[in-house]
């Protein structure tokens, strides 16, 4: 049970407070604001991170049942037995998020400094940034569903803004447009879970809606965790909603890292951690958690070994992590842990690996094809090393972030019973041979080889002058890369991480008897990395990368490029049928509808306009029909009166 | 004498007064058979007052006859207007006003 | 009922009517009128504030009421009165007529039409209007409910586009059948009130509780004749084509008037002479009504995504949000009635300011329609986001407004009727669709459109925003700014902090409620 929030976190609004105020100070104050506009922003979350990290320290310093507190501020919306409860839950879970949103997010608005500063707008920028910065704390600080969903659509919104920055570009505009409608579809699920919450437990906060889950029956329980997965679907870019995630690169690099990697498509992977009170309760929703991920892992991978363009592999390669971190979670108190500790160090190494990404794009005029780069190590070394770090965590080398956390991952797909650890734990592990590869592809495209660019002109017809990044981007970039080290270690070894979560998560259930010894899973696990690095080594290493995309190719090429069909199908299923039905639509309503009232009003005109010709002018006439009336009036009156 | 002659008799004047509106084209004629008819209501209702022993009939004969006054003065008023302008006292010349 | 405060009520009824008729005869000097209307309607919105603090929310069921007779042989009499749900929509009346003065302060006004009689016509309707939402006496409301289409009718018809006439007359004849259908369901409550009782009356709160226990099929009847008024007037599909039409053609300011105000008293009839006058034929015809207010969201929200002309789309979004409305009045519970009711406020500033910003987008390009548009983001950055804005809200967008009533409609929806619920949640989905695709046609993209390019003199004098200082389209005047600003501060503030509302809708929609619950036979 929480306990009221007293103390240094009687304050904890101010977390929201100070990127909200960040945010509409440079909204409000317009072109005023543009000369020291990005500084604060700066600013707003970095007092924010300090603050946090104050919460944090205080937090540990708690005694544990204690560390778990809330914290009201005021009734947002109360009607009759509806209590909904503007608060904030402060606990280990949503303070570690708070430390990422922060930290992370502090560092990429430092790095924007640099990357946006020739754009006019940057003060927009970095009040989108704001805005979205606090919509993600109130996302994880919310002490209710329905403020949850508040963050939740908030982050929505933002990054509609961020992806549509470029909004005189179409493809820009579409992109935003298509992340914002797939991101509402996930939302209706999330509200309507809300909605049979309330319908049966009359509440919509936390601490009630836990405290009586039980209550509830195993096909509600049911119904609840997979609505709440189809939200989170929404948020994450998980099959199948994923197919906005990769469009979504349409916005300038620091939002791909700031929204695309370190934060809110990990939403989702929190919407179920936090909602695993239910999830506790339901095998079968946990278990469809499980498969979504493993579909999502895969198909990211496969994807992502078929992409040139640099964003968008990493793009698929956030889709396809963010599936281990569902798999993990969907398997229960075993994988909760696991999961975050996965999405903290997957938010240090992805966001080092999009700055980057960003910093190649910086120094190659925007250019994203990496068939068009090349040896670009000597050229920028910083960039490279710290690329190089966040490369060897992502694909799991030993000692790194990733090998800690995918590993464990690994570890506890393998060690569920039956069928489903031999089906998740080689799909795991098949996925960390594709990420090794298609990993290893994008940075000998990259950093090493011939370097293609040297013959090549970029889009203003100029050469090609590529140049390491200035201090503002490299800094954070070399702090993202000391964390993607490190990170990983500190968290999974002595199941550090997991135990200060546990009065959030509850404790971490030991890993099912697994078929394959410890030992045995390590080995393999290394041996398929290996063959995935050495396959790329192979395929673009050795060779020479022609710099025009090769045609034609085999159809699992075509088919991983064309997304696995995945816009196709969305294309042919639902956007085709609805603009059919909408054009049959509008012409009912014109034709239809409207066409009745009309039809109505010429019915009675035309009408009328017949009977007119009656109206001869000739008095004779009239007098004859006046007769012919009175007469057919004196024979009717006879005719009762005789009858 | 029995009243009902009376009642005949105004009937024929009335059926007089009705074919010559309807058949006849000369506004003074068609107006002379309208006072014909109204002439012949005015028999009717003086007969009935004789036969039902009371005065109302009568008394609305009296208003018939002044409303009929008033009307041939309009009316003829109408017609002579209506003949300065066409030169025509034919009522099929007349017929402006329709649809 | 009571009865203090009833002066400041005649006050409010007065007060427009007033400067309406003062207005009228300023049509010498435009300036004058539109600055003398202005100062009527800022005075109306005082007073309308200054009524929020006689009223108690948790006193009697009809406050600062007032009564005198009008026709003592049919028990007719002149009652006015307001309970929370009328209270707030007079406010939102008082408030929506000075912005919409200050939007069509620059109308450009058909050739020989003076801005006194447009203004006159504005202040007189707005009378009108708040008298339809005081009114306690059925036939008083009936009168009132066909006076206020004069004013409109001459609004639309006198200083509309170009097919006006055709919208105008579409719109008098389509209420003006809906008013008389309702005549004959009033004068059916007369009659049996005066079968039962010996005595007919008109009277609101005794035909409440006479009629209400009618036999059912009697209750049909006079269900059927009010519901055929206030459908037509809400609009509920199959009976909204009129909007769309006299959305388009009336004046900007107008159609703000039809849309956020004149359109409000058909969803207030339902709440407040369906439910209470004939709670078990509600109950027994809710069915029909929530598969009619499904299809509405869901039909104007299509019907949104494919139209052409920017102010039918915000006919259309108004069908659907009506239907979210009506939704939420005939699921009959505690929280989406309450939603409802805040729906009819936020749904009155959201597509309002979306409409208003629409007008001001005209203003600079010369035409509604969409095709003529694009880019617009480029130049006028400021005009892009409060047109955003408006579309966040008209879409529900958490910590707007709206998301407060659509969410207490759908959740509160969802108990009884879960299917509805849901299928009317897909609307939240469309709602994105037609909004974003709506901003990104007129505003985002590279700069296009023939309303832009010709106003500003070539394709060339418009892509460099810093050359264009002498361009004709400019970002947001000052006036432009002061006639949204306050939208948007309570579009953010309801939507943060919206109890304030609900505390006062709240009882009156629990009386309308237990009404139902305890007559209808549940």
């Amino acid at each position: 049970m929480p306990v009221p929030a007293g103390g240094i976190a009687a304050a904890a609004w101010l977390l929201l407070a100070l990127p909200a105020l960040g945010a509409t100070v440079l909204l409000v104050g317009g072109r005023r604001t543009n000369g020291w506009g990005h500084l604060l922003g700066c600013l707003t979350i970095v007092a924010a991170f300090g603050y946090g990290l104050a919460l944090f320290l205080n937090s540990t310093g708690l005694p544990v049942a204690q560390r778990v507190q809330n914290l009201h501020l005021f009734s947002w919306i109360p009607v009759g037995n509806l209590q909904v409860d503007f608060g904030l839950r402060l606990d280990p879970l949503s303070l570690t998020f708070v430390l990422l949103i922060t930290g992370v997010g502090g560092l990429i608005h430092i790095y924007s400094i640099g990357y946006m500063s020739h754009d006019r707008d940057r003060r927009k920028f970095f009040a989108y940034l704001n805005l979205f910065v606090a919509s993600m704390l109130l996302l994880v600080l919310a002490n209710g569903f329905v403020t949850l969903y508040l963050g939740w659509e908030g982050v929505g919104l933002a990054s509609y803004l961020l992806i549509g920055w470029y909004q005189d570009r179409p493809s820009a505009a579409t992109a935003a447009k298509k992340a914002f409608l797939m991101n509402r579809v996930g939302d209706v699920g999330l509200a309507i879970a809300i909605f049979i919450l309330y319908t049966h437990l009359h509440t919509t906060q936390f601490t009630e809606v836990f405290a009586l889950a039980h209550t509830l029956s195993p096909a509600t329980l049911t119904a609840v965790a997979m609505l709440l997965l189809l939200g989170a679907c929404g948020k994450s870019g998980q099959f199948p909603l994923q197919a906005w995630l990769p469009d979504a690169m349409e916005g300038p690099t620091p939002v791909s890292a700031l929204i695309h990697a370190a934060t809110m498509v990990t939403a989702g992977v929190y919407l179920v951690a936090r909602s695993h009170p239910i999830y506790d309760l339901t095998a079968n929703g946990r278990l469809l958690v499980t498969i979504i991920g493993t579909i999502t892992l895969l198909i990211g991978c496969v994807i992502g070994c078929a992409y040139d363009d640099i964003k968008k592999v990493l793009a698929y390669s956030t889709v396809s992590q963010i599936g281990y971190m569902m798999l993990a979670v969907g398997l229960g108190p075993v994988g909760y842990a696991l999961g975050i500790a996965h999405l903290l160090s997957h938010g240090f190494f992805k966001a080092g690996l999009f700055l980057g990404a960003g910093s190649v794009m910086h120094a190659m005029d925007d250019e994203t094809d990496m068939r068009r780069f090349g040896g670009l190590l000597r050229r920028m070394p910083i960039t490279a090393v710290t690329f190089g770090l966040g490369y060897l965590a992502i694909i799991g080398f030993p000692g790194l972030s990733g090998y800690f956390t995918k590993g464990a991952i690994i570890d506890a797909a393998f060690g569920q019973p039956g069928w489903r650890g031999w089906a998740f734990g080689i799909a795991a592990v098949v996925g960390a041979g594709l990420t090794a590869f298609y990993m290893t592809r994008l940075v000998i495209m990259t950093f090493f080889g011939d370097a293609r660019w040297k013959k090549l002109r970029n889009n203003e017809g100029k050469d090609y002058h590529p140049h390491e990044s200035s201090p503002v981007m490299t800094i954070p970039m070399v702090i993202l890369a000391i964390g993607s080290i490190g990170a990983g270690a500190y968290f999974i070894i002595g199941d550090r991480l997991a135990n200060w979560l546990s009065p959030s998560l509850g404790a971490l259930a030991p890993t099912g008897h697994s078929p394959l010894s410890g030992t045995t899973l390590t080995v393999l696990d290394l041996v398929v990395i290996a063959l995935g690095v050495l396959a790329a080594i192979l395929v673009v290493g050795r060779r020479p990368v022609p710099v025009v995309r090769p045609e034609p190719v085999s159809w699992p090429v075509r088919a991983a490029r064309a997304d696995l069909y995945g816009n196709a199908l969305n294309e042919a299923l639902i956007a085709r049928p609805g603009t059919w039905l909408d054009r049959a639509l509008v012409f009912t309503d014109n034709k239809g509808v409207d066409g009745m009232v009309n039809g109505l009003a010429a019915l009675f005109g035309g009408g009328s306009g017949r009977l007119r010709r009656l109206q001869t002018g000739f008095v004779r006439s009239y007098a004859l029909s006046m007769l012919g009336g009175a007469v057919l009036l004196v024979a009717a009156l006879l005719m009762v009166r005789f009858s | 004498m029995t009243p009902t002659y009376y009642l005949l008799l105004s009937a024929l004047l009335f059926t007089l007064g009705a074919v010559g509106v309807l058949v006849r084209r000369n506004a003074i004629v068609v107006f002379m058979c309208v006072e014909l008819m109204l002439n012949a209501v005015n028999l009717t209702l003086v007969t009935f007052a004789r036969i039902n022993g009371s005065l109302s009939g009568q008394v609305m004969a009296f208003f018939v006859m002044v409303v009929a006054a008033a009307e041939v003065v309009i009316g003829l008023a109408i017609i002579m207007a209506i003949f300065r302008t066409r030169r025509s006292s034919s009522v099929d010349d007349s017929n402006l006003l329709k649809y | 009922m009571t009865t203090s405060g009833f002066p400041i009520l005649l006050a409010l009824l007065l007060l427009p009517l007033v400067g309406g008729i003062v207005v009228a005869f300023l049509k010498r000097d435009d300036r004058l009128a539109k600055w003398v209307a202005l100062g009527f309607a800022l005075a109306e919105l005082v007073l309308a504030v200054v009524s929020l603090a006689f009223y108690h929310a948790s006193g009697a069921r009809i406050q600062l009421a007032g009564s005198a007779t009008w026709i003592a042989s049919f028990g007719v009499h002149l009652s006015f009165g307001v309970d929370g749900i009328a209270l707030v929509m007079l406010v939102m009346i008082a408030l929506l007529v000075p912005i919409v003065i200050g939007a069509s302060w620059a109308e450009k006004l058909p050739e020989g039409r003076s801005a006194a009689g447009f203004f006159a016509l504005v202040l007189v309707l707005e009378s009108l209007v708040i008298a339809v939402f005081a009114a306690t006496d059925v036939f008083l409301f009936y009168v009132l409910f066909e006076i206020m289409l004069i004013p409109m009718y001459f609004l639309i018809g006198g200083y509309g586009g170009s097919r006006r006439q055709y919208a105008a007359v579409k719109f008098f004849l389509y209420s003006f059948l809906g008013g008389l259908l309702m005549l004959a369901s009033a004068i059916g409550c007369w009659a049996y009130a005066q079968s039962v009782t010996g005595t007919g009356t008109f009277d609101w709160a005794t035909l409440s509780t006479v009629v209400s226990h009618a036999p059912l099929s009697t209750q049909i009847w006079i269900f059927l004749g009010f519901f055929f008024a206030f459908a037509i007037k809400a609009p509920l599909i199959p009976f909204h084509t009129w909007l769309p039409d006299a959305t388009a053609e009336a004046p900007v300011g107008v159609g703000v008037i039809l849309v956020g105000v004149l359109d409000k008293v058909g969803v207030f009839g339902f709440l407040r002479y369906n439910l209470p006058l004939t709670p078990h034929a509600s109950k027994v015809l809710a069915p029909l009504l929530l598969v009619l207010a499904v299809a509405g969201v869901l039909y104007g929200s299509m019907l949104a995504a494919g139209q052409s002309d920017m102010k039918r789309i915000v006919a259309y979004v108004s069908v659907a949000h009506f239907g979210f409305i009506a939704l939420g009045v005939f699921a009959f519970t505690q929280q989406s009635q309450v939603g409802a009711v805040t729906y009819m406020v936020n749904h009155s500033l959201s597509t309002g300011m979306l409409l208003i910003v629409i007008g001001m987008i005209a203003a600079r390009g010369r035409s509604f329609a969409v095709d003529d548009y694009g880019g617009m983001a480029k130049i006028t950055p400021l005009l892009a986001g409060m047109m955003f804005l408006a579309g966040l809200t008209t879409l529900s967008l958490p910590g707007t407004n709206s998301f407060v009533s659509e969410f207490l409609v759908l959740l509160g929806a969802y108990p009884n009727d879960p299917v509805y619920s849901i299928l009317a949640a897909v609307g939240m989905v469309l709602a994105a669709l037609y909004v974003l695709w709506l901003y990104q046609r007129v505003m985002q993209g590279p700069l296009r459109g023939n309303a832009l390019v010709s106003v500003a003199g070539g394709p060339g004098a418009m892509r460099d925003p810093a050359t264009s200082a002498g361009n004709a389209i400019r970002d947001l005047t000052g006036r432009e700014r002061w006639v949204l600003a306050p939208m948007v501060v309570l579009i953010v503030v309801l939507g943060v902090y919206p109890k304030p509302l609900l505390d006062i809708v709240g009882p009156s929609v629990q009386a309308t409620l237990s009404a139902v619950s305890v007559q209808g036979g549940n």
